[in-house]
């Protein structure tokens, strides 16, 4: 059967006489490409379509009436195809075509970004002829010109290989940069009345052949020459591209996409790509601060990390291990959130840890749900999105998501508050009034066995029946993945955890999280949420695996970021530890995240910058930034990659996970390790999901994308048959030998403190009869949400959600990202607008329980009606101050404040 | 010789209001429709292709091998191309003017045979007169029940559509034209791997055949596919319309039966060209349209046919015969070539983009006097960097055959008349002085791509 498939998928040609296997379907150029034979090339990229313009690739190609010069990269395989690459007319074609490439280009390598990396000087020096047949005056364009804030064109070093072009039609979807003119006089161009907006754009600089688009931030800092790199992983948000870091001077200058095929297949968002420039930001931490009355001093590391741990060991031995709260974590890499889970809650005692600040999903539920990998989303029968904007808040998935679409024809199914990016690819976009996600997964799920939806109340949350039947339809056939995340930060999260156990009813389901924050995965899986520890284990049932292993765990499951910022507000939490988190500008709710910081007596703050909560806090800590430390990371497959480290942490800075091992030995305990790899080799045999997961696996060339975690299919699972790498025999082998230690270890000792040494003889051990590997989390299905109040013809239900550019400390410290965030906007329909009376463009006053906004107005059809749209977390204002989170849905009224100043 | 074939396709020209539907029905009109319609779609292929009517287009390919070659998915589309663009080619833009009834029952009549479900009639855009009354005759045609649903009672029905162009030369290649149709720009495509009879118009199999193959089709139906090969000789059968122009007596377009006609008749023949204007000598002609290698006096007997043509190192084209006389600047009349096709490349692929405005401004210079002798080989060796080999028909290293035509006019310049660009070079300026009429200022090649 195998054989036969084989037989079908190539066909052999012959390159310049040698037999060469190719697989049907596939170009010539990149058949000969994987048999050794390079054919020069400038317009072909393997991940858009042929286009056959640069003619750079001619190759002489046999056919009916003998060899013909064609173009490599447009003809397709053909079994028995002869093919001639280095006859003297392929030649003489192929520099005829370079001469006429450099005859209007304008030679201004020594001045030109792409020196030194060109393919067209690369070529020219390999090929070309020595000087110029040209004497005529070459083709004058002025330059550089923006086609946006991010990337300059300068038209006369273009060759007009269309790979802008298509990139921005055919895999961004932003056809703002397009071919105008003909002959000789066309040029590369965006249009009068259209900037090239994208959150994509950068990536046309990395594609573009010679120097025509260069990045702004990157311009004439340094030549290709000097520039050190690493490959990394990007932690902008939890897709998880893989990234080449770039430094010169010991300061990153370029990132740029690297090719995972299962990941980013080589894009970046700008986001990612310029996200670097926050490192080298002026204002970073780079000494730790002690609070001395009203002022915070600077301190030395060992003052600060005593002043931190005395403050943390005085309000648990005071007030108890509950009286503590760890909030944050998801920037921290995986072996960073291990340390401060075990110091939270192995050493401290505390379960109120949470990485996540109400925006995203139980650690519970995202653990315990059947995880799907991006790839096997992209081939699924049927996708159900209910997310917040994709193309927003995981740029590349988005990516990945829309080709899927236009090209496989993979349906979208999305069900949401509001209309986003991906709306424009999807089948159905069921467009729900916020709150009422599960009725509309009900009536879905219902119809798909064959229960018709009631039409009653407009149909369920308002998306009419026919839409839901239309919908069902697609899916009859399996498997789907959910895409799943939080589609309005404006409503309880139990609304979402609703309608996603209802999805979960489906037979043959598989979810992909879409939580967006950098290593919130790993986070979770690390144990960084209340109710589970390391591994993807709920809390019980790790306790005595983990109570052998670290000596003790949490008696009860503690609060979420929800709950510690109301026993905050309400002073039963002492002291807080925040790790990369600011609550005071990243929790939904606003107003009660001042008060719960403000009830606060012991703060530390580990952070990049000084925030506002670090302002208040009694001790901060700097910390390395990503690409000033190695480690490893964790996307939202599951998917485990290796952080690269490129420059020095600025000042004094110090990993996360350092600065847990101190705090702890300050605090009478010893973590057990003091090395990165120490952390990851605990990992790698105590955290159920990792086992087996050494550093040693993942540096092999087979883990060059990453291994999807847990690696073995496990029975108690299921199995993940399509993971895409099993590195079986190691797993087992990982496996037997964490058994074995623990088995063969003796009874923990609290008071025993370890000596620092070897990973395996510094983790802790357990008795024989807790050696067994407790059952990873599986998802439990959740309460029904509380009920909604209906909506009445003065209010309008808020929705909210992220924005790529906002108002977080990475965009606001990159000083080409900062000044793209759009500040905050009040959008409705345009029915509803009419009916207030209020015209786009007007400023309008927005009033919340908590607080009032005045903004300004815009129409858009994307928004149902009865909802208002209010961006969340932009430097200016955002919904975070209308929000309460104590309801289920936060409702706001609008009035006019003043006419548009236009007007 | 100048036979007594009957005229085809232009039998209603001079007709009064020869546009009109009343005077297409009353000589004749749609009677060949109503017999396609009787006729099974398979038998009016087979007329065609014993009729042997070699496209009207420029390439010659004969019409019914190419319906037969139509791919099996559905839908299906048909083409007609009326983008007449190249230089002194104007015998379409009569045919749209005087007779566009006779074009759309053509289109019908093909329509049928091949099964297409829509058919677009693609005009050149400043064709304002004959876009008016194709438009005003297609209207008449729905309203005379020619067009659209149950066409005159019986169970074919078909739309036509009215495609006016905008302005590219390029549009005239046939999947140029396919692509601008579709809203994009007006880029040919590759070919191979797929040509339009396979995956055409919006990816769907499609015929695309010239407004004069099709005039042709009423008069095939109705008199046999047998009548229309009696005429002419070998493949070459049937009448055609040549556009005749330049240095002659009567330049206009006439219907002469192929083959059995020479380019002698056609240039001297009082009832055709009538003569060199001021009886004059002939210095050169183009035998078929800008893009076809040059003719010289001692070609002027060859028969208008397709293949002596072909055999002899050119094309009959487009049907364009243009006749330069002895006051002629060879230089300059290549470099007016060399300019049009320069910019009316579509900029797609590198040699045709970059290498016509290359030699446009070599040929330019050496016009202007500012050559050199190494410019000879320079030029030929950009021309073979387009066309290897300079064969023909050419060979190409561009997607289409525009790039390809470029080298015609010069490489036949420079074989048939070297001493006048070494003259050009030596005296440091052009011999026959500076023009006159209308020609193109000195320096109208800019560098400047800001407009």
């Amino acid at each position: 059967m195998s054989q036969q498939a084989e037989e079908t998928t190539t066909v052999g040609i012959t390159v310049d006489g040698k037999e060469v296997e190719a697989r049907k379907g596939e170009m010539l150029i990149a058949a000969a490409e994987r048999a050794g034979i390079y054919i020069p090339r400038f317009c072909w990229h393997p991940r858009m379509k042929p286009v056959g313009m640069c003619r750079m690739c001619l190759v002489e190609v046999k056919g009916p009436r003998g060899f013909a010069l064609m173009p490599s990269c447009y003809v397709p395989v053909a079994d028995g195809q002869e093919v001639v690459t280095t006859s003297d007319k392929v030649k003489k074609a192929q520099d005829g075509v370079l001469e006429f490439l450099l005859i209007n280009h304008p030679l201004d390598c020594p001045v030109c970004d792409r020196g030194g990396e060109c393919p067209l000087q690369d070529q020219t020096i390999a090929f070309g002829p020595g000087e110029s047949r040209f004497v005529e005056e070459k083709r004058h364009w002025a330059k550089p010109i923006p086609v946006n804030p991010l990337v300059a064109l300068d038209r006369e070093r273009c060759i007009q290989c269309a790979r802008c072009t298509r990139f921005a039609d055919e895999i961004a979807g932003d056809p703002f940069i397009d071919f105008i003119g003909r002959a000789d006089a066309t040029e590369v161009n965006i249009f009068p009345d259209k900037p090239f907006v994208s959150n994509f754009s950068a990536n046309i600089v990395q594609i573009c052949p010679v120097g025509a688009l260069t990045a702004t931030p990157y311009r004439f800092k340094a030549r290709p020459w000097d520039l050190e790199i690493v490959e990394s992983t990007c932690t902008a948000c939890a897709v998880g591209c893989r990234v080449a870091v770039q430094s010169s001077s010991d300061r990153i200058i370029r990132n740029l996409g690297v090719d995972s095929d299962p990941v980013n297949q080589g894009w970046l968002c700008d986001k990612g790509r310029f996200g670097y420039e926050a490192a080298n930001h002026d204002d970073r931490l780079t000494t730790p601060l002690v609070r001395r009355g009203e002022e915070l001093v600077e301190a030395t590391w060992g003052e600060a990390l005593q002043a931190a741990a005395d403050g943390l060991s005085q309000v648990r031995d005071t007030h108890g291990p509950q009286a503590v709260a760890v909030l944050g974590g998801a920037r921290l890499a995986n072996e960073d959130a291990y340390a401060w889970a075990k110091l939270s809650k192995g050493v401290i005692g505390t379960d109120n840890v949470d990485c996540q600040l109400a925006d995203g999903l139980a650690g519970e539920v995202v653990l315990g749900l059947p995880r799907a990998t991006i790839d096997q989303a992209c081939a699924a029968s049927a996708v159900i999105l209910m997310a917040p904007d994709i193309k927003e808040e995981l740029p590349v998935l988005y990516l990945r998501l829309r080709q899927a679409a236009l090209d496989k024809g993979v349906p979208l199914i999305e069900i949401g508050p509001q209309a986003t990016g991906l709306s424009r690819y999807a089948t159905w976009t069921l467009l729900h009034r916020p709150g009422e996600a599960a009725s509309v997964a009900r009536a879905l799920v219902d119809a798909v066995s064959g229960v018709a939806p009631s039409n009653e109340g407009g149909g369920p949350g308002g998306v009419p029946v026919a839409d839901l039947s239309g919908a069902a339809e697609l899916l009859g056939q399996r498997p789907v993945v959910v895409v799943i995340g939080r589609p309005s930060l404006a409503e309880s999260t139990d609304a979402t955890a609703e309608a996603l156990a209802v999805l979960a009813e489906l037979s043959d389901v598989a979810f992909l999280p879409a939580l967006r924050r950098g290593n919130v995965h790993g986070a979770l899986d690390m144990g960084l949420a209340p109710g589970v520890l390391p591994g993807r284990v709920s809390l019980n049932a790790g306790r005595p695996w983990f109570t052998a292993a670290w000596g003790s765990v949490p008696e009860a499951r503690g609060l979420d970021a929800l709950g510690i910022m109301g026993a905050a507000a309400a002073n039963r939490i002492q002291a807080m530890v925040l790790l990369g988190a600011d609550p005071s500008s990243d929790f939904p709710d606003r107003t009660l995240a001042r008060r719960a910081l403000a009830g606060i007596g012991f703060t530390v703050v580990v952070d990049l910058f000084l925030t506002d909560a670090a302002l208040h806090a009694d001790v901060v800590l700097p910390v390395s930034s990503w690409g000033e430390r190695p480690g490893t990371t964790t996307n939202l497959e599951g998917r485990v990659t290796r952080l690269g480290q490129k420059v020095t942490g600025a000042g004094t800075t110090r990993p996360d996970w350092m600065i847990a091992v101190e705090l702890a030995g300050r605090m009478g305990a010893d973590l057990g390790f003091d090395t990165l790899d120490g952390i990851a080799a605990e990992i790698a045999v105590l955290a159920p999901s990792h086992l087996g997961l050494t550093p040693e696996l993942l540096s092999r060339s087979s883990a060059r994308d990453g291994l999807v975690v847990p690696l073995a299919p496990r029975e108690d699972t299921g199995g993940d048959d399509a993971g895409p790498v099993t590195e079986s025999v190691e797993v087992a082998a990982a496996q037997r030998q964490g058994e074995t230690l623990l088995a063969r270890s003796e009874p923990i000792d609290e008071d025993r403190s370890l000596e620092p040494g070897t990973p395996e003889s510094s983790i802790p051990a357990a008795s024989a009869p807790a050696a067994e590997v407790p059952p990873l989390l599986t998802f439990a299905g959740a309460e029904p949400a509380a009920p909604l109040r209906p909506v009445d013809a003065y209010s309008l239900r808020l929705v909210t959600s992220r924005a790529l550019y906002d108002g977080g400390a990475l965009v606001q410290h990159a000083p080409s990202l900062a000044p793209l965030a759009s500040g905050t906007r009040f959008r409705a329909n345009p029915h509803d607008l009419s009916r207030l009376g209020i015209r786009p463009g007007d400023l309008v006053r927005v009033t919340s329980p908590r607080a009032s906004l005045v903004l300004e107005a815009v129409s858009d059809t994307g928004v149902p009606r009865s909802s208002a749209v209010v961006d969340f977390n932009q430097p200016d204002e955002g919904a975070g101050d209308l929000i309460d989170a104590t309801q289920p849905v936060t409702e706001v009224r609008v009035e006019t404040a003043t006419r548009s100043r236009s007007s | 010789m100048i036979t007594d074939a009957p005229a085809i396709v232009t039998r209603r020209h001079g007709l009064a209001e020869s546009w009109t539907l009343a005077t297409y029905l009353r000589n004749g009109g749609y009677d060949g429709l109503r017999k396609a319609l009787t006729m099974e779609p398979g038998d009016i292929t087979s007329e065609v292709l014993t009729a042997n009517i070699l496209g009207r287009g420029g390439a010659g390919f004969e019409a019914g091998k190419k319906w037969s070659m139509l791919g099996k998915a559905r839908p299906a589309y048909l083409v007609v191309n009326g983008d007449e663009s190249e230089p002194c080619t104007f015998k379409d833009h009569m045919l749209l003017e005087n007779d566009p009834h006779q074009i759309i029952e053509g289109t019908l009549i093909c329509a049928r045979a091949v099964g297409a479900s829509q058919a677009f009639i693609f005009v050149r855009g400043e064709f304002a007169l004959g876009l008016e009354r194709m438009q005003a005759a297609l209207n008449e045609a729905y309203a005379h029940g020619a067009v659209g649903r149950n066409i005159f009672g019986s169970d074919f029905s078909i739309d036509v559509v009215v495609h006016p162009g905008a302005g590219a030369y390029i549009c005239g290649e046939e999947t140029a034209l396919l692509e601008s149709l579709e809203g994009k720009r007006g880029y040919p495509r590759d070919k191979p791997p797929f040509f339009p009879a396979a995956v055409g118009l919006y990816s769907k199999p499609t015929i695309v055949n010239n407004v004069e193959t099709v005039s042709n089709l009423p008069w095939i139906v109705m008199n046999g596919g047998q009548a229309f090969a009696d005429l002419g000789v070998g493949r070459s059968t049937g009448t055609r319309l040549f556009s005749l122009s330049g240095h002659v007596k009567r330049p206009a377009n006439y219907e002469v039966e192929m083959s059995k006609t020479t380019f002698q008749d056609l240039i001297y023949d009082p009832r055709l060209g009538g003569g060199i204007r001021n009886d004059r000598e002939l210095k050169a002609f183009v035998p078929g349209g800008a893009s076809a290698p040059w003719f010289g006096p001692d070609q002027i007997e060859m028969a208008l046919d397709q293949d002596a043509v072909g055999k002899a190192g050119s094309m009959l084209g487009s049907g364009s015969v243009v006749v330069m006389d002895d006051t002629t600047c060879m230089v300059r009349a290549a470099w007016r070539i060399t300019r049009f096709f320069h910019k009316e490349s579509c900029g797609q692929c590198t040699p045709c983009r970059e290498g016509g405005g290359w030699l446009d401004k070599i040929m330019n210079r050496i016009e202007l006097g500012a050559g050199r002798r190494s410019d000879l080989d320079l030029l030929l060796d950009v021309c073979d960097n387009i066309a290897p080999g300079l064969s023909w028909p050419p060979q190409k290293t561009t997607i289409c055959v525009l790039g390809p035509s470029i080298p015609s006019s010069i490489t036949s310049a420079i074989k048939m008349f070297r001493d006048e660009f070494l003259a050009h070079i030596d005296e440091g300026r052009c011999p026959f002085g500076p023009p006159v009429g209308n020609s193109v200022p000195a320096a109208a090649v800019s560098s400047r791509g800001d407009a």
